[in-house]
Formats: structure tokens, C-alpha cells, sequence
């Protein structure tokens, strides 16, 4: 397929994934600030760390609190990773290759723009939690669009490739602060509002009841393991990386021409690395630099994905 | 104290308060009576409740919205994109006027062929005084680069999207050929969906004529056209890119057909071969159907400044290796001032008479016709010949004293760039407007692809209605919108299935 195909619908769907993310974000802790009115933990702060862009914040807003965060992550258009940010050039990448996506693909990432569009400019929302519950629909259904209108063909497993790293980097974040922020309370480890907190944290990436099934009580190192390592759960950061790898796989294997192709050189290592780690390990060696090394790594894919197909950077194109 | 009630706006009000006002109308005659094959829709349009009628035009504009059906105001930042306001009420051609249709299009563009294979080799025309040579060597969409060029078959314009209207008579007459990237026919396709969705039963019961092969027609001809040598030609279709108000359109035909969407940036031609650039390494093209206007497909050649376009493009048309469809150098038959010579390029070309008449039209460059025009310019419709879109015309009934003048200056300055034409009374169609119908000027635009072997006219075309009160502006740019127009089948004709 086009290189530049490729590359906008990868970008499409990691930005819906992105909105995806900031959503439930913004539901788990719009929800949990309302269970527990009396908890004097500030909830807020941490999403804007987990986004990455704490400077941008900082400079447009003093205080980070439910309207405030809100505002920065959902609504800012000038911010461009804010939810509708992303999914404005999800749908300008979208209409740039439509004729490569399924009509009800494109529709979708359509709905998606102005559902949230129509939002911004009715703020203030009358009930974030409708709202955000809402969104989370919305994505929902785009992953099912996309999966079942769409041929799995190379153009499906570019945008598989592009939600899954997404996915990973997502996942990685939230836990990276999460834990930063729950596990200092030593008075609270194995109280009811500890609980309640790690069960939030599950919740935000749709997985409270797939743990239970699985653990059934929460147990910090069960549930960083459910995150890190789960082989069945669709959003740990063990499945998205299995799942992106076997997409590059397939990219590869299609390929006619003989090239060696960085991306998937990258990402195997780091998919058996995964599978060989224990939860033990990574609490031993911190999970911060865990998840530093995760990202660079995840950065490093990106990269090779522009060498390998996109060649959005360089000047030169290899010859026929 | 009169209360307004819902009943007084009933079922069978709509067309009895409809008024023709002197005008040719499509869907009723002067006494109110539906025209050839107009029946079942006249019926439906009075069954049906307005406030019916406007529901469903509402839903039809909404999923127009939702499919992104859209042509881009000015950039995409703020979703800037507008829906063609679409009207519900189909217009509809019977059989008979269609033959008559069908017959002189392919006539038009069978001698619009040879013309363009002609004025780019002997210039035969010319030499026989029919044309003078200084209207060829003076129009800005005559291209010296064109000159010996022979695309396959003599085919120039593969695919046509002539301009049509209907007089105070019913006669339809030319008003433009658009031989260079004619755009609509999307609506068409879409226009049609959306039809067959609100209205299935009457839709099947007025035996119209289907559009959906349009894109396997398109793509069948494309691929007979590319070179001869190439098995399994490889098509690609060329846009300008996401900014560009047809690229809705663009990206909807090439996935209709299947084929990869490129911009300039895609291809590179290498040993005058082009080839697009894929995750895969360099893949070899064969055909290209372009919508990017002639002077902007080959820096090189053309506009330095294009980066629209492909270096080397040209030369790997001249080698022979790629074929580009429409070719370039069509824009010297769609001049205004060469389109008043049509006629006699039918005679000339094909020995026969033309069976649609163009539009009586005035060349200023002729000095009899120059001061008929300026003495006339109240009653004419004045326009400059190398304009587009409707811009660049003068509606002299309809325009100031000033704005008559500026025309006249213009005119003595430079004649060779202007014609006139009557104002023709066109025709009208019934349109929601509000809550009513009302009669509103239309025009047709049908569509053509010429392949290897024969000439092939899609059975409808863009109904374009201006929906301002009296304007006979049809342009989408200037408040246009559009109606599914349905070609009514004869016996033993495919229908559309619903």
C-alpha cells in the first residue's frame, strides 16, 4: 500500500486510541471523586502527570481540579494531545485515505469528532459521567467497526499496529503514576479505601471484573502483574505488544522485497523480554524505570515503523 | 380567533398551490398535469403530508452530513465543510427526451475527439478556414507542449460532464462541455442511495434507470484505455489533496473502483516510467485518472511552482508508458469561444447535423457579433471565455448599470475574450422550499466515458438546482444544491432494484 496511507491510518487509530484513553481517565477519576467526596488525596494532578505535559498545563491553568483537568484534557483545542485534538486529526487522517477504509470506518471516526466536538461547546458538561461513559461507547464501537468492516489486510494491520502501541503506552502511564501516587500511603495498604482505589485503576482500563475472575481479592502485586503481564486481557501491556508484534509480523510477511525492516527487530526482543519478567523483578528495579525504558523502547518502534514503511523523514526512496 | 391548524397544511395541498408562472416546468405541464412518466411521483407528492416530506428531507441532509458528503469551504480545522443542499424531489426525464439525450452526447463528443486529435496535429480546421488560427493560438488552454501527441485510440476526453439546460420550450441545449475534470457524479451515486432509502416504493414503481455501475464502468474503461501493452494495468486516481473541494469525490471513486487515491507527492517517475511509492518499495502505474488540472501535473513541463504535480510525468506520456485520462490539452474545446464552433465540427468531422443544439452564442471576436453584443447587453448573458464555476459571467438583465459597463470596457479590450449568449428562460422543478414547493431553475449535467470501442452516457446526471428565488446560478459554490434525477426506462431496459 501507499507509504502515505500507511502512515495516516497508524496515526488515526493511535489518536482515537488516545481518546479513547483520556476518557477513561477522566470517567475512573470523575467517578471516584464523587464515591469518596471526603478523601483528601488529590486525584487530579496525576492524570495531567500521566499525560506527559505537565509544562502545558501549568502554564494555561493554576490549580488542577475537576474542571480545570477536564477542560485541559478533553476540550482544549489548542492542546493537541486533549481528546479532541487527537480525534480531529484521527478524522483528518481518516478523510485523507478514506477510499482505503470501510465507509462505516470513516462515518465512525465522524461521530466520534462531532460527538465530542458538540460537547466542547456545551461545556460545562451537565454530567461528566454520562459523558465520559458515552465516549467510552463511542470507542467501543470504532474498535468494532474497525475490526469487523475492515478487510485484515496490511491497511487493518498498520492500524492494529498503531492502537496496540497506543495501548501499551497508555497502560504503562497510568499505572506509572497511579502507583507512584497510591502506594506511598502505607497507612491505607490493605484498607477499604486501598481497595477501592486499585479497583479504580482497574476500571480505567475496563478490567475490575476480568481480575476478579482472576484473583478474586486485590493484592497490589496481582494487580500490577494483571496490567504488565496478563495474556489474555486486551488492554495489559504484555497482550499489546503480543498483538502489535504479530500485526508487524504480518506486514512483513506480505512484504515482496527483501529489506530488513527495523520495527519488528525491535519489538520481538521486547515482546519475549515481557513474557520472561516477573512482577518481583520489575518492583526490585523500580517500577518508574520500568516503565522509562518501556517507553523509550515503545518511541524506538515508532521510529523504525517511518524507516521501515512510512518515509515521512528521509529524502531518498529506496529503489525498485 | 383562526387557529392554524395541521390539517390545513393536508395531504393533497402541496401541488395544487404549485404555480408554473409561464416557465417551463419539469414535472408538471402549464394545466398542472404530470408530464410523460411523471405519474407515480405526482401521486406520492400528494399523498404524502409536508411536514413528511420536509421530515424526510431533513434525514436525508443528516446522513448526507454523516457520510461526509461534503465539498470544504475553506480548510478542515473547524470542520468547515458544507453538505450540497440535496432536494427531495427527484427529477425525472422520460424515455423519449433521453434517447434524444443519449443520441446527441455521443454525438458531441465523437466530434470533440477529432478535434482535439486534429488542432494538436494538421489543424486541418483551421487550414480549411472553418476556425481562424488566432482564436487556437490565443487561448490560454491551447498547450504547445500538446502538439504530436497521440493518445491511445484518439481518445482525449475519456470522461465528459456536459452542461445541459431546457428552455420556455422543453428543447435542451449545450451550455457547456467540460472536457477537462468534470466533477459531480458523486452526488449522483449518492444522491440516488439516499432516494432509493426514503422512497423504495416509488422508486420502483417509476422504472428508473440504474446509475450504481457508474465506478465499474468508469474502472472498465480506465483499464481499456491505459497502454496497450500492459496486461493487468495498474490504475490510480490523482488528486490534489484533502483541500481541494472535489476530494470528497476523488476518494470516493477510487474506492468505489478499488483503486489506490494518490496525490503527486505518491509518485515518482523513474526512466520514464511512474511508479507510486508503497510500504512495499516502488510500484509501477499505468493509467492515471487525474483531477489535477492540466498546467499543475508536470513541473517540468507546466507551472514550476505546481507541487501538485510529478516531474517527468510528461515525458512518461509521451514515451508511452502511462496513460492519463482526460489527456492533457482538452481545455482548448472547452474555450468558450471554440464551443460556439461545435456545430461545424460535427458537420466537419462527422458529416451529420448536430442533434443538440448549442446555445445561440455571440463571439465578440467577430466584429458583427462584438457590436450586437454591446448594443444588446441588457438582454445577454455575457461570459469569459476561459472561466469556470460560474465565475466571470454577466447576467445583463440582471445587473447594474455599472457592472453592464465594466463588462463593455472589458469586451472592447480584449473581444477575443468574450461571448454572449441569449438569457434563456430555463426550465424549472418543484423544490421543498420552507414548508411549499416552489418552481426553481435547474440544469443537467450527464456524464460520458469514451472507451476503446464505443461512447457510453450514464443514464441521469447532476440535476443542479439554483435554490434562490429567480437565480439562474446552478454553481454549489454559489448556493447551488441538487436533485437524483431519474431516467425513466423503455421497455426492455434494466431498472434500478431498490
Amino acid at each position: 500500500m501507499l507509504s502515505r496511507v500507511a502512515e495516516s491510518i497508524y496515526w488515526m487509530s493511535r489518536q482515537v486510541e488516545r481518546a479513547e484513553n483520556i476518557a477513561r481517565f477522566l470517567e475512573v477519576t470523575h467517578n471516584w471523586t464523587l464515591d469518596q467526596p471526603e478523601d483528601e488525596v488529590d486525584h487530579w494532578l496525576p492524570l495531567i502527570e500521566v499525560s506527559g505535559d505537565k509544562q502545558t498545563f501549568t502554564a494555561k491553568h493554576q490549580l488542577a481540579n475537576a474542571e480545570t483537568v477536564t477542560q485541559f484534557l478533553a476540550f482544549d483545542t489548542s492542546y493537541v494531545n486533549s481528546m479532541i485534538s487527537s480525534l480531529r486529526q484521527a478524522r483528518a487522517n481518516a478523510r485523507s485515505v478514506r477510499e482505503s477504509l470501510s465507509s462505516e470506518t470513516f462515518e465512525q471516526v465522524n461521530d466520534f469528532y462531532r460527538f465530542v466536538a458538540d460537547a466542547a461547546k456545551a461545556q460545562p458538561l451537565d454530567s461528566p459521567n454520562d459523558f465520559f461513559d458515552a465516549v467510552r461507547r463511542i470507542a467501543l464501537q470504532w474498535t468494532g467497526v474497525l475490526d469487523s468492516t475492515m478487510s485484515h489486510d496490511i491497511a487493518w494491520h498498520f492500524a492494529n499496529t498503531g492502537r496496540l502501541i497506543e495501548r501499551a503506552d497508555k497502560t504503562s502511564r497510568v499505572l506509572d503514576v497511579k502507583y507512584f501516587h497510591l502506594l506511598p500511603r502505607i497507612d491505607d495498604v490493605g484498607t477499604a479505601i486501598d481497595d477501592l482505589q486499585w479497583s479504580a485503576l482497574l476500571s480505567a482500563i475496563s478490567g475490575f471484573e476480568a481480575y476478579r475472575r482472576e484473583h478474586h481479592l486485590v493484592d497490589i502485586e496481582k494487580v500490577v502483574g494483571f496490567f504488565l503481564f496478563n495474556r489474555s486481557f486486551p488492554r495489559s501491556i504484555l497482550y499489546s505488544i503480543a498483538g502489535a508484534a504479530a500485526s508487524l509480523e504480518q506486514i512483513n510477511d506480505s512484504s515482496k522485497s527483501t529489506r530488513s525492516r527495523k520495527a519488528v527487530q525491535i519489538m520481538l526482543p521486547l515482546q519475549h523480554r515481557l513474557q520472561e519478567t516477573s512482577v518481583k523483578e520489575v518492583l526490585a528495579g523500580g517500577m518508574h524505570q520500568f516503565v522509562d525504558v518501556l517507553q523509550t523502547e515503545l518511541n524506538q518502534i515508532g521510529e523504525a515503523l517511518n524507516h521501515d514503511y512510512f518515509h515521512s523523514l528521509g529524502p531518498q526512496w529506496p529503489s525498485a | 380567533m383562526v387557529r392554524h391548524s395541521r390539517s390545513q397544511v393536508g395531504p393533497d395541498t402541496v401541488l395544487n398551490d404549485y404555480q408554473t408562472d409561464g416557465f417551463f416546468d419539469e414535472l408538471v405541464d402549464q394545466d398542472g398535469k404530470p408530464r410523460p412518466d411523471t405519474e407515480e411521483l405526482v401521486n406520492l407528492i400528494n399523498r404524502i403530508p409536508v411536514s413528511e416530506l420536509v421530515r424526510r428531507q431533513d434525514a436525508i441532509e443528516r446522513s448526507l452530513y454523516q457520510m461526509g458528503i461534503t465539498f470544504t469551504v475553506y480548510n478542515d480545522s473547524e470542520g468547515t465543510e458544507k453538505i450540497m443542499p440535496f432536494d427531495i424531489i427527484p427529477r425525472i426525464i422520460s424515455s423519449v427526451l433521453w434517447h434524444h439525450v443519449d443520441a446527441g452526447l455521443k454525438q458531441r463528443i465523437k466530434a470533440l475527439n477529432c478535434f482535439l486529435s486534429d488542432v494538436y496535429s494538421e489543424q486541418r480546421i483551421v487550414k480549411e478556414g472553418i476556425i481562424p488560427a488566432d482564436l487556437i493560438n490565443t487561448s490560454s488552454t491551447f498547450l504547445q507542449e500538446c502538439i504530436g501527441l497521440r493518445p491511445f485510440n484518439d481518445v482525449w476526453c475519456h470522461i465528459t460532464g456536459t452542461d445541459l439546460v431546457r428552455d420556455d420550450s422543453g428543447a435542451f441545449y449545450v451550455l457547456e462541455d467540460n472536457l477537462r475534470c468534470p466533477s459531480g457524479v458523486s452526488y449522483v451515486l449518492q444522491n440516488r442511495q439516499v432516494m432509493k432509502k426514503n422512497f423504495p416504493q416509488i422508486f420502483q414503481a417509476s422504472q428508473v434507470r440504474p446509475v450504481n455501475d457508474y465506478p465499474a464502468r468508469l474502472y472498465q474503461m480506465l483499464c481499456e484505455m491505459a497502454p496497450p501493452q500492459i496486461e493487468n494495468p495498474n490504475v490510480v486516481v490523482l488528486t490534489p489533496g484533502i483541500y481541494n473541494s472535489a476530494y470528497y469525490e476523488h476518494s470516493f471513486l477510487a474506492q468505489q473502483m478499488g483503486v489506490e487515491l494518490v496525490e503527486g507527492r505518491d509518485l515518482v517517475v523513474e526512466e520514464n516510467t511512474v511508479f507510486m511509492k508503497t510500504t512495499d518499495g516502488l510500484q509501477r502505474v499505468d493509467m492515471i485518472y487525474r483531477r489535477v488540472d492540466d498546467t499543475f501535473l508536470d513541473p517540468d513541463v507546466f507551472r514550476k511552482d505546481s507541487v501538485l504535480g510529478v516531474n517527468g510525468l510528461m515525458k512518461a506520456y509521451r514515451s508511452g508508458n502511462v496513460s492519463l485520462a482526460n489527456a492533457p490539452g482538452t481545455g482548448i474545446a472547452d474555450d468558450k469561444v471554440i464551443y460556439a464552433y461545435v456545430p461545424q465540427m460535427i458537420r466537419f468531422y462527422l458529416n451529420e447535423e448536430q442533434i443538440l443544439p448549442n446555445v445561440p452564442t455571440h463571439v465578440c471576436f467577430r466584429e458583427d457579433d462584438r457590436r450586437y453584443v454591446l448594443e444588446h447587453m441588457d438582454e445577454l448573458v455575457i461570459k469569459a471565455a476561459s472561466e469556470s464555476g460560474g465565475y466571470g459571467i454577466l447576467i445583463g438583465p440582471h445587473a447594474t448599470k455599472e457592472e453592464r459597463q465594466k463588462f463593455a470596457a472589458q469586451i472592447n479590450q480584449n473581444p477575443r475574450n468574450f461571448v454572449a449568449q441569449p438569457t434563456l428562460s430555463l426550465s424549472r422543478a418543484p423544490t421543498m422550499i420552507g414548508e411549499s414547493l416552489e418552481g426553481r431553475h435547474v440544469d443537467l449535467r450527464p456524464y460520458i466515458l469514451c472507451g476503446r470501442d464505443d461512447v457510453w452516457v450514464l443514464p441521469g446526471g447532476l440535476t443542479r438546482v439554483a435554490l434562490r428565488k429567480g437565480s439562474l446560478v446552478v454553481n454549489s459554490s454559489q448556493g447551488g444544491g441538487s436533485k437524483d434525477t431519474w431516467v425513466a426506462a423503455e421497455p426492455g431496459q434494466t431498472v434500478a432494484r431498490v
